[in-house]
């Protein structure tokens, strides 16, 4: 299963389109391969994204 | 012309007097059709007081989250169930990322925590981060810690901070529907110290937490009070999990009247696009924006938000004849 990286409900599960356009202005928040919720740090470039589980995505 | 905008012509952009707040009521209350001269004005207006440079800033948080604080727009506050968690920047990745801002042409790098007040760990962290800016990087460093204590404020003094940020965020009579764990006469405590420490005073807020057009210009009025040298104007960006989560965002058309608004009630002062321009307005909004009393911006990402690329902004800002300020013209 995978989850939504905005709001963290399953992806297959209801409508993420919203989600979707939110992201073009937010970075995610949920790990999308376990759901925790990660540890997001924010930069004037950029920013990470860390799962305790999963490692670290960057823009 | 409406009488209203005669009149701010005659006292704001002739005589640099700034519109009080019954003034400040008629501009947001005039109609659609009045937009376009309103806004023409409102940008003769800083560029007879400002000149036409445009000061560019980037932002960066310190201390991401964990705020004890219940700021009900805020994604930082620990007591609402956002999916926001807590994180520290490192001393190297502030570093860079204030060289990052620096390349763009900003002349502003502001540091930012979200807490209630700064604690020991974080007094700390601002002495060492600010020594490692300020020996690697040319740029002004500006910070926002929330309420200080005086021997805070004069410990900023002493590290080089040249102005501080803290928002009022809205008008004095609805800003315990807001906030209800401090005060907004606590927040003008630390405005003043700060005066009168002599660093620079920033201080904004942000319009559609539900406060009324009255409270609008309530608000205007009181920072006009204030008098500060820097305002930033956020619109606000509903966040997930936060109170105001559901509340609808500023409509185009009145946050450009708004913007109008303050810069007819603070003719001279640093006029700032901050966070939710981009969800409120838009690329061709923000453009009339700054053809409109806007005459500063916030570059790249906010604090937990992503903004347009500082190369959009630059380039628009070139499109528009607007130079940046350049660094000598802050010191």
């Amino acid at each position: 299963m995978t989850f939504c990286d905005r709001c963290g409900e399953a992806a297959a599960r209801g409508d993420h389109a919203a989600c979707e356009r939110a992201r073009a202005l937010e970075p995610p928040r949920y790990c999308a391969e376990c759901r925790r919720r990660m540890k997001v740090q924010v930069v004037p470039t950029g920013w990470t994204a860390t799962c305790v589980e999963h490692g670290t995505r960057a823009s | 012309m409406p009488e209203i905008l005669e009149m701010a012509r005659a006292q704001v952009l002739a005589g640099g007097a700034g519109l009080g707040e019954a003034q400040i009521l008629e501009v947001l209350r005039l109609g659609d059709d009045h937009l376009p001269e309103l806004l023409q004005l409102a940008h003769d207006v800083r560029t007879k007081w400002c000149g036409p440079e445009v000061e560019v800033e980037g932002i960066v948080s310190l201390k991401t989250g964990g705020c004890p604080e219940d700021c009900h727009f805020c994604s930082q506050s620990g007591l609402f169930a956002s999916p926001v968690r807590s994180v520290w920047l490192d001393i190297p990745s502030l570093v860079e990322a204030a060289r990052q801002t620096a390349a763009t042409g900003a002349t502003e790098f502001c540091i930012v925590a979200a807490v209630r007040g700064p604690d020991q760990r974080l007094m700390a962290q601002m002495r060492e981060g600010v020594k490692a800016i300020r020996e690697a990087v040319e740029i002004q460093v500006a910070a926002s810690l929330g309420m200080l204590t005086r021997e805070q404020v004069d410990e900023l003094v002493d590290m080089g901070v040249h102005r501080y940020n803290h928002n009022l965020e809205t008008c004095r009579s609805f800003f315990p529907r807001v906030v209800t764990t401090h005060s907004w006469e606590e927040r003008w405590s630390t405005l003043t110290m700060v005066r009168e420490s002599g660093m620079e005073v920033c201080c904004g807020g942000i319009l559609g937490l539900g406060e009324s057009v009255e409270q609008r210009a309530e608000f205007a009025a009181q920072l006009a009070e204030l008098d500060p040298h820097e305002v930033p104007m956020n619109f606000l960006n509903p966040r997930p999990g936060t109170p105001l989560g559901d509340q609808p965002v500023v409509e185009g058309r009145d946050a450009l009247r708004a913007i109008a608004a303050f810069r007819l009630a603070m003719p001279r002062t640093i006029l700032r696009y901050a966070g939710g321009r981009e969800i409120t307005l838009g690329d061709l909004g923000t453009r009339d924006g700054l053809l409109g009393g806007i005459n500063a911006v916030i570059v790249g990402n906010y604090l937990t938000t992503l903004g347009r690329p500082a190369t959009e902004d630059l380039a628009l800002l070139a499109e528009l004849k607007m130079p940046v300020k350049a660094l000598s013209a802050t010191l």
